[in-house]
């Protein structure tokens, strides 16, 4: 097998940023009239926002000129006024509720599309692909990246493009009220957030630091869990406790600066605000000396500005690091979507139904990596109904040979030919459909006994499950379990490993494939069930061209052609009895096992 | 929860009521800036018509150092907050950690090593964020929404009434979004699982899927999944959008009534300043309301999680060391089983039946039948893994139970089914726990588990680096290494527990032979699935269910007992035998 790629610990540079984000914002392209609808219900929420203040400050107006001349309260103005806020209220309310409607509605379907095209992926990339990668790493791509993505862009989509309106537009009141004022709560947040700024800069250490130490002790808790029995049974426990309690500490000191710096942000944001208000007091009051009692107005509708002015700062700064988490999993996302795929064969037309089962190998070359080359010209010739063992010591590519087979991968140069026909003329879907496997791992899925067997088959009948359950001889067991063919297959169903390779034989037995690969398929087993499914598999070749993959040599004595494979090259080939007489490679691995 | 703050130390509780008074002095500082507000408005709003400048500066001044007295005050309590939350999870996390090492097998079972782990690092961060977030609004809301009712209580009925009505609305919008929301989070936590189910599934089995051109059936099962978790998700997100307009709508709404109401009673200029302060005292009194339900809404999680710890650090070690300390180390020992019976706990079929068998010093004692027949738990029974459930094992005439645990380990050289690596070097893997060998020690039992070659090939020989789980060297070479770890530590009781078959015929024998001239005076106990293997053992012991059914030499078993027959044949062809 080619060796796994981990791939290395991802970090956000600038350039990458854009390029991930410019990808998401292609991919969410034909979403652009939603995204845009919500961006304008944003907007007129915006000016709802910013109208408010405004018009609080008619009241306040209203109400202290009546005080201070000893009029008469202008009770209608205010109700006028007041029943006009309501309005706006309640339509703002009901514009930023359609907008969150909205963005949830887009994001939830750009995730979900997501998926979906990764899962489709899955089926169009080449199998080196997923013999390369981690099941892991596309599972967390799957779910853990798209989440992200999709909780980001929730969250700061809208909120984005409104704050960056609210500060502009908040700007411009602010201006058009009056400039002193204006410029008096632009130094105070620009002072504050400055030193914010600075702040975070600094403290930024802490949290990786925090981060490396986290990841320090989950490893170091892994190991020592899994290796639970080794450390106990080694007297091991002070040396790990010793190391541990290092890192735990490490990890204390990290934590809590790191911990403290966010905690302190907040605060430090309200203080920003308080700031600027004492200091819009001040002036205003000085202001307010010179020029009147009219100014009063101004400067309580200046009390809200400096709210609302500060408040988007801070929400653009949260939406960018939000953003710079969704382009990291964007960036995942998009490598796994524009991994090559396998090439597009709708051109080939040929199709290859009922075949006798003559195989050719003529000179096949192959490697996982070009520069290393695992199979160095392979023939072999294999007629109708053979059956053929392939054996060797590890890594000598038995398995490898299976993937040429089944064109999970293309040979380098060389040809395979089935009746004649190469498997490169045609689809490779047809060439699957005309090999039956078994392999090692006992692959289920979580569905009834029924379904497992009829695998992709609807036309199957339950009378030819039962048969083929009976032959490889799991039906009565099928029958004991409470539900029959129809239990459930699952992590608490007990099945055992014999019994579970039992059913993938059944499930091939049901396929009905013209040609049989058996790679390994009783390795995982004991010896006496393997009798048993020795039996079950012998039924499965009969009149079958077989391919029969083994570590334990006596499965295999019985194989018409046995070809003993040793890096990458067949170094003997006969029938067990030949080569036994002959004494070579295949007598020495195969005495191996009683000499002493 | 509060089982979990008792391993909280003095120094915490001290630290604790510190940060109880930093709170409330940040509480009478935050609700006493109003009061400088207020004075300044007052001077805005005189009905003099001229405004005393140093009115104005003298009270700014002293909202600033309010302003910087409750950024001071919120420092400190941060300070302590990230200190206590940060020292607890330390804390529970060496505890635990601690705890873990100490169990058995059993224990370990009952958790699963998964569970275990999830349990030491992520539920303890879980119940560390909770702590940091809400331990001090957990003190400062209800301070603070106390003090600052108090402090407008009796300015004006109609105003407290708009205040307590926007509470009331908040509650029930909260409450709202709450009900509906929160059965569809519980349900994405299975739909997600269900989700990573079928793709996994499609991952372990891509050979059978494209061999089966079974794709689109894959694809399908996939969408409809993925349809389930997105409609989930999709309600789940529009109700909890009505949060953040709702909550401002309230602000809003309260912010008007006061003034609107204003515009009736406020009859002063004094009204008209007390009108202000009071906008910013209901202001505080929502937002604390707010934080108290936010703190209620987070609190289940962290109490899971501080329930899972709980159950870990609550579970009582079924395995005690005894105070036998076996001074005596002469390289040889004997085994003894006398009337062996073992079950799991909890469990009502016996595992092993009825066991009895003596190993003399220097024996090779095999174990062989089908899986799920008994084998690795009965080797398990010498290390004390597991303990007898009837009967008793004995090591030199003395019962395992009463070895001190750390004398017992030393006349043990234990290699598990799969060869088990820490990240380190080659060395430290070799010399590992309390053996102190020296280089040639280490030498010669890389040399005899047969791993010379492979260790000379790496680029620092012995101090090659091992990753962690040692995933940068082959599973044949792991199980390699643990054997020459158990080789190093020259032990009285060499226990192997199906730890050939990861080797190919050739090398199995070759250190088998090894072994036996290296360490011919140590019992060895071996499982194995090869006849081969075990062929020249002493003693073989076939197991079927549980129940010893055959005891003897190859050659006598051959003759005597059909469960060996049955499995001898199944690998041999009768000429063999």
């Amino acid at each position: 097998m080619p060796p796994i790629k981990i791939s290395a610990t991802e970090k956000t540079e600038k350039g990458t940023f854009k390029k991930s984000m410019a990808k998401l914002i292609r991919y969410c392209k034909h979403e652009w009239l939603w995204f845009a609808l919500s961006i304008l219900l944003g907007a007129v929420a915006v000016v709802f926002q910013i109208i408010g203040p405004n018009k609080i400050q008619d009241i306040t107006t209203k109400i202290s000129v009546a005080i201070k001349f000893g009029l008469p309260m202008d009770i209608d103005g205010i109700t006028q006024i007041a029943l006009f806020l309501v309005g706006i209220y309640a339509a703002s309310v009901l514009l930023s509720y359609m907008q969150n409607f909205i963005t949830a509605t887009v994001t939830q379907r750009v995730s979900k599309n997501l998926r979906l095209d990764i899962s489709k992926k899955t089926n169009r990339l080449p199998l080196n692909y997923f013999d390369t990668h981690l099941h892991g790493d596309v599972l967390s791509r799957v779910t853990n990246d798209v989440d992200t993505i999709g909780q980001s862009l929730n969250e700061s989509v809208g909120t984005l493009f409104s704050s960056i309106l609210l500060f502009v537009g908040v700007l411009i009141m602010m201006f058009v009220t009056e400039w002193i004022m204006a410029l008096t709560v632009i130094a105070t947040t620009i002072l504050g957030f400055g030193f914010s700024v600075v702040f975070m800069a600094k403290s930024q250490k802490y949290f990786n630091q925090n981060q490396k130490h986290l990841a320090e002790v989950n490893a170091h808790i892994e190991e020592t869990y899994s290796g639970h029995n080794v450390v106990q049974l080694f007297n091991a426990k002070q040396q790990t406790g010793k190391e541990f309690d290092s890192i735990n500490k490490k990890l204390f000191n990290s934590g809590w600066k790191s911990q403290f710096i966010s905690g302190v942000m907040q605060p430090l944001m309200g203080f920003v605000g308080n700031f600027g208000y004492v200091a819009v007091c001040i002036v205003g009051a000085v202001l307010a000396s010179k020029r009147g009692i009219e100014y009063i107005g101004v400067i309580s509708a200046f009390m809200i500005y400096v709210r609302l002015f500060s408040n988007p700062l801070a929400q653009i700064a949260q939406c960018l690091t939000r953003l710079q988490s969704a382009s990291a999993a964007s960036k995942r996302v998009f490598e796994y979507l524009e991994a090559e795929e396998l090439p597009d064969e709708s051109d080939k037309t040929l199709v290859l139904g009922n075949v006798k089962g003559d195989v050719d190998f003529q000179n096949v070359v192959f490697g996982y990596n070009p520069n290393k080359i695992i199979i160095k010209d392979f023939s072999a010739s294999i007629k109708a109904g053979q059956k053929v063992a392939i054996v060797g010591p590890t890594g000598a590519g038995k398995t490898t040979l299976v993937n040429l087979l089944m064109r999970f991968y293309e040979v380098n140069s060389g040809d395979i030919k089935i009746d004649g026909v190469s498997v490169k003329d045609i689809k490779r879907e047809n060439v699957h459909a005309l090999f039956g496997m078994v392999l090692q791992d006992t692959w289920l899925f979580e569905g009834t006994i029924k379904e497992n067997l009829k695998y992709n088959n609807p036309a199957v009948t339950d009378q030819q499950v039962v048969d083929a359950c009976k032959k490889v001889g799991i039906d009565h067991f099928i029958q004991t379990l409470s539900h029959g063919y129809d239990t459930v297959i699952d992590d608490a169903c007990n099945l055992s490993a014999g019994q579970k390779q039992l059913l993938t034989i059944a499930r091939t037995m049901i396929a009905d494939n013209p040609m049989m690969i058996l790679d390994e398929a009783t390795s995982s087993v004991d010896t006496r069930t393997e009798v048993l499914l020795q039996q079950a598999m012998d039924k499965v070749m009969e009149g079958r061209t077989s391919f029969i993959i083994a570590h334990r040599l006596s499965t295999i004595k019985n194989a018409d052609l046995i070809l003993v494979l040793k890096d990458g090259d067949i170094v003997e080939k006969g029938n067990h009895q030949e080569l036994l007489e002959k004494g070579g490679f295949y007598a020495d691995l195969y005495n191996s096992q009683f000499e002493e | 929860m509060f089982k979990l703050l008792r391993n909280l130390k003095w120094i915490d509780y001290l630290f604790f009521c510190v940060m109880v008074g930093f709170i409330v002095l940040q509480v009478w500082v935050d609700l006493k800036l109003p009061d400088y507000m207020k004075a300044i408005t007052n001077e805005l709003f005189n009905e003099t018509g001229t405004i005393n400048m140093g009115v104005i500066l003298a009270n700014g001044g002293y909202m600033l150092a309010c302003a910087v007295g409750s950024l001071g005050c919120a420092v400190v309590v941060h300070f302590f907050t990230a200190n206590i939350s940060s020292r607890l999870s330390f804390n529970l996390r060496g505890k635990i950690y601690n705890k873990i090492q100490n169990f058995s097998l059993t224990e370990i079972n009952k958790f699963s090593t998964a569970s275990l782990i999830t349990r030491t690092t992520n539920d303890i961060t879980q119940v560390q964020m909770f702590l940091s977030m809400g331990l001090a609004c957990i003190i400062k809301a209800p301070i603070m929404a106390v003090w600052a009712i108090l402090k407008i209580l009796n300015t004006s009925w109609q105003w407290s009434t708009a205040t307590a009505v926007a509470v009331g609305t908040m509650f029930l919008i909260i409450f709202f979004v709450v009900v509906l929301a929160l059965p569809k989070f519980k349900k994405i936590q299975t739909l997600t699982d269900n989700l990573n189910r079928v793709t996994r599934e499609n991952l372990t089995g891509i050979r059978v899927v494209r061999a089966s051109n079974a794709e689109d059936f894959q694809n399908e099962k996939f969408e409809a999944s993925n349809n389930a978790i997105t409609k989930n998700n999709l309600f789940a997100s529009r109700v909890m959008g009505i949060m953040g307009p709702g909550i401002n709508l309230i602000m809003q709404g309260m912010s008007l009534a006061i003034y609107w109401i204003g515009a009736y009673i406020v009859k002063t200029s004094e009204g008209v300043s007390d009108m202000m302060v009071f906008m910013s005292y209901s202001v505080q009194v929502v937002m604390a309301f707010m934080l108290l339900i936010m703190i209620f809404i987070l609190m289940p999680r962290a109490l899971v999680s501080a329930r899972r710890i709980n159950q870990v650090l609550s579970t009582t070690d079924s395995i005690v060391s005894g105070s036998f300390m076996a001074e005596s180390f002469d390289g040889k020992a004997s085994v003894e089983f006398k009337g062996v019976s073992f079950k799991y706990p909890d469990a009502d079929e016996y595992v092993l039946k009825d066991i009895s068998f003596v190993a003399n010093e220097g024996e090779t004692v095999a174990f062989i039948g089908s899986t799920g027949s008994g084998k690795s738990t009965l080797i398990n029974l010498i290390p004390r893994l597991y303990d007898a459930t009837e009967g008793e094992v004995l090591i030199d005439g003395v019962n395992v139970k009463e070895y001190n645990l750390e004398a017992l380990n030393r006349k043990i050289g234990y290699v598990p089914q799969r060869g088990v690596l820490f990240s380190g070097t080659v060395r430290g893997n070799v010399n590992f726990g309390d053996n102190n060998a020296d280089e040639d020690t280490i030498k010669s039992a890389i040399s005899v588990a047969q791993a010379s070659n492979f260790v000379s090939r790496m680029t620092d020989g012995l101090d090659s680096a091992i990753s962690q789980g040692g995933t940068n060297v082959s599973g044949g070479q792991k199980q390699r290494l643990s054997i020459a770890r158990a080789v190093a530590r020259k032990p009285e009781i060499f226990i192997f527990d199906d730890s050939f078959s990861a080797l190919d015929y050739k090398t199995d024998r070759k250190l088998r032979t090894a072994l036996q001239k290296h360490t011919a005076s140590v019992t060895k106990f071996i499982v194995a699935q090869r006849i081969g293997t075990i062929k020249d053992a002493d003693k073989i012991i076939v197991l079927d269910n549980g129940n010893m059914v055959g005891m003897g030499t190859h050659d006598q078993l051959l003759k005597t007992c059909g469960v060996y027959q049955e499995i001898a044949l199944s690998q041999l062809s009768k000429e063999e035998l």
